[in-house]
């Protein structure tokens, strides 16, 4: 009697979404990057086809660095001041793309103006020749006056723009579809909220191709299962043909990072984890190669160091093309 | 749920009528609007047209093909004209029906093996259909046995327990709910279920409410397949409701669009 063939084959797949646009296509990025178009399950190289690799950007945030945990601040901290340097610096330090983060704009933190922010757009789309993911202040009014014209000022980049929630999606998506830009939607741990965000997304003129989707997250150690089983989940759905659940992942963890004791607490506090400088940088890559086995196949990162070991652990495990 | 239109069938004048002149637009207008509907392959059946059967269906696949490339369920109790018919597909076939007897079963299962084809197989023989859950059971078993020895996938293989109008037998509703719950344990991967839905409710009053409440009852106990009238909205709505209960599809708001803009 034959082995049976125990491979499981999926009808559905991955949507792959490619961020940045070089000068033959429209953008000044020298290169662009695509994320998705996996036929399976994360890392069963034996049944499936895994075209892109994951890709990993840094965090650029316009409201500098000063609140970060010390691990991440020891290495932004000198050019924090300065998004140009700072964006320059995250290609050096071999991010795959530049996530800036609009923080400034939010009320407590200065309220930048939208111009101003269009600016800082600018700016570092001029410093770095990496694709751009731009993302809110996370406050519905502020994001529904800057981001539009954070969109114009990137036109033509093929940038991804976030986040649009259900609460709130109809600005960002009028705008990245008038300037040409993907799209984050967020459905904070709901899988049923995330699939009913891309009709609304669908229904108002976006391409669900277009869509990466970020079903926010945790830190290793704060959370991280629920959104662990969230991916999971919707992925098990996108393979299993429902188009509305083939959107790529991005989970933007850098923040959750200095949120957990485990990854920035000083050295005397709790001896036994060992050296903080090992320690955090080595959390916060664990995590991002957590969610990676998840499915997810964008991550937005604080610590260069970190995100050089999630490189590393990635050359190592994603299935070879 | 695997929605296999029914419409396109020489049972209905307007069918009949495109057929017999070589009319290709109402054929493959019915065609599309089944699709958009939320279809997924299109049953096609002369029917008692004028001229040769084998003609009229070759000419219905081929009208529907150069429209779109969704499967095509010829159906023909005919061997000699499914053969032939299913040689003209080039969209994915599905061969509707075999009969659960031994020597069909031994020409129709190699042919949709020869021609890479889906194969309904109904649960009735010389004999005609059985009274109970038992009968068909035996004739699924018998309909497994067959495929797997001949090398047909389970997932290639429908069995059909064949409804009766609930009017004429109000006991074979519930036979055939009962022989989906146990044929399915008979193999694993198990085979796919399929039913002829609208001859549940044939000459009776409420039609619609009949195929739509039975639908999403055997929907329960696992038939994932229906020959159907998917132009019924509240039918079609039943099935995706079915489904989502049953955590078949992923729930949102909007899943009734979510479904049929997924496809």
């Amino acid at each position: 009697m034959p082995v049976p063939d125990v491979k499981e084959k999926f009808s559905g797949v991955v949507h792959a979404v490619t961020i940045g646009a070089t000068s033959e296509q429209g953008g000044s990025r020298t290169r662009t990057v695509t994320i998705g178009g996996e036929t399976g399950l994360p890392m069963l190289s034996f049944e499936a086809e895994y075209p892109h690799r994951p890709a990993f950007a840094l965090e650029v945030n316009t409201a500098g660095a000063d609140d970060w945990h010390s691990q991440a601040r020891k290495h932004v901290g000198e050019v924090a001041a300065d998004l140009e340097k700072w964006a320059a610096r995250c290609e050096e330090w071999g991010a795959d793309l530049v996530c800036l983060h609009l923080d400034a704009a939010h009320p407590d933190l200065g309220g930048r103006s939208p111009e101003e922010c269009a600016d800082d757009v600018k700016r570092v789309l001029g410093a770095t020749g990496l694709p751009l993911i731009v993302w809110g202040a996370d406050v519905d009014e502020v994001d529904n006056n800057v981001l539009p014209k954070c969109t114009q000022a990137a036109a033509g980049e093929n940038c991804l723009f976030g986040t649009a929630k259900e609460a709130n999606y109809r600005t960002l998506a009028a705008s990245c579809l008038a300037d040409s830009h993907k799209i984050i939607a967020e459905a904070p741990s709901d899988i049923n909220l995330s699939k009913q965000l891309h009709i609304l997304l669908g229904d108002v003129g976006v391409n669900v191709q277009n869509i990466v989707m970020h079903p926010t997250c945790g830190a290793l150690g704060f959370g991280m299962v629920y959104i662990y089983t969230t991916i999971e989940r919707g992925r098990i759905a996108a393979l299993g043909g429902d188009v509305l659940m083939q959107q790529p992942v991005v989970v933007n963890m850098g923040k959750e990072i200095g949120r957990v004791k485990e990854a920035t607490s000083p050295d005397e506090d709790a001896p036994q984890w060992g050296k903080l400088d090992v320690r955090a940088p080595l959390w916060e890559a664990a995590t991002a190669v957590g969610y990676m086995e998840a499915g997810a196949e964008l991550f937005i990162m604080r610590n260069p160091e970190a995100l050089q070991q999630a490189k590393t652990a990635v050359e190592a495990l994603w299935p070879k093309a | 749920m695997f929605v296999i239109g029914e419409r396109i069938n020489g049972m209905f004048t307007e069918a009949k009528k495109a057929i017999e002149d070589r009319n290709k637009e109402p054929i493959q207008d019915l065609a599309l609007r089944q699709l958009a509907a939320g279809a997924d392959a299109l049953d096609v059946n002369v029917g008692p047209t004028r001229g040769k059967p084998v003609e009229n269906m070759i000419w219905l696949i081929e009208t529907i093909q150069e429209v779109t490339d969704a499967p095509i369920c010829v159906d023909t109790p005919k061997f000699d004209v499914m053969s032939e018919a299913v040689k003209a597909c080039t969209n994915p076939a599905i061969i509707n029906s075999t009969k659960a007897s031994v020597p069909e079963l031994d020409r129709y299962v190699p042919l949709a093996v020869e021609t890479g084809s889906q194969l309904v197989a109904l649960t009735l023989d010389e004999t005609g259909v059985p009274r109970d859950v038992d009968g068909r059971v035996m004739m699924g078993a018998t309909i497994v046995t067959k495929a797997m020895e001949h090398g047909l996938d389970m997932v290639d293989l429908y069995i059909d327990p064949v409804i009766l109008p609930v009017n004429v037998g109000p006991k074979q509703p519930a036979a055939v709910m009962g022989a989906i719950t146990q044929l399915k344990l008979i193999s694993d991967p198990a085979p796919n279920f399929v039913l002829g839905l609208s001859n549940v409710s044939q000459s009776c009053k409420e039609r619609s409410l009949l195929n739509r409440i039975y639908l999403s009852m055997c929907v329960g106990v696992g038939l994932n397949a229906a020959i159907m009238d998917a132009f019924d909205k509240d039918l079609m709505n039943a099935a995706i409701t079915a489904e989502i209960l049953l955590e078949k599809q992923l729930y949102c708001d909007d899943y009734i669009a979510a479904y049929l803009s997924s496809r």
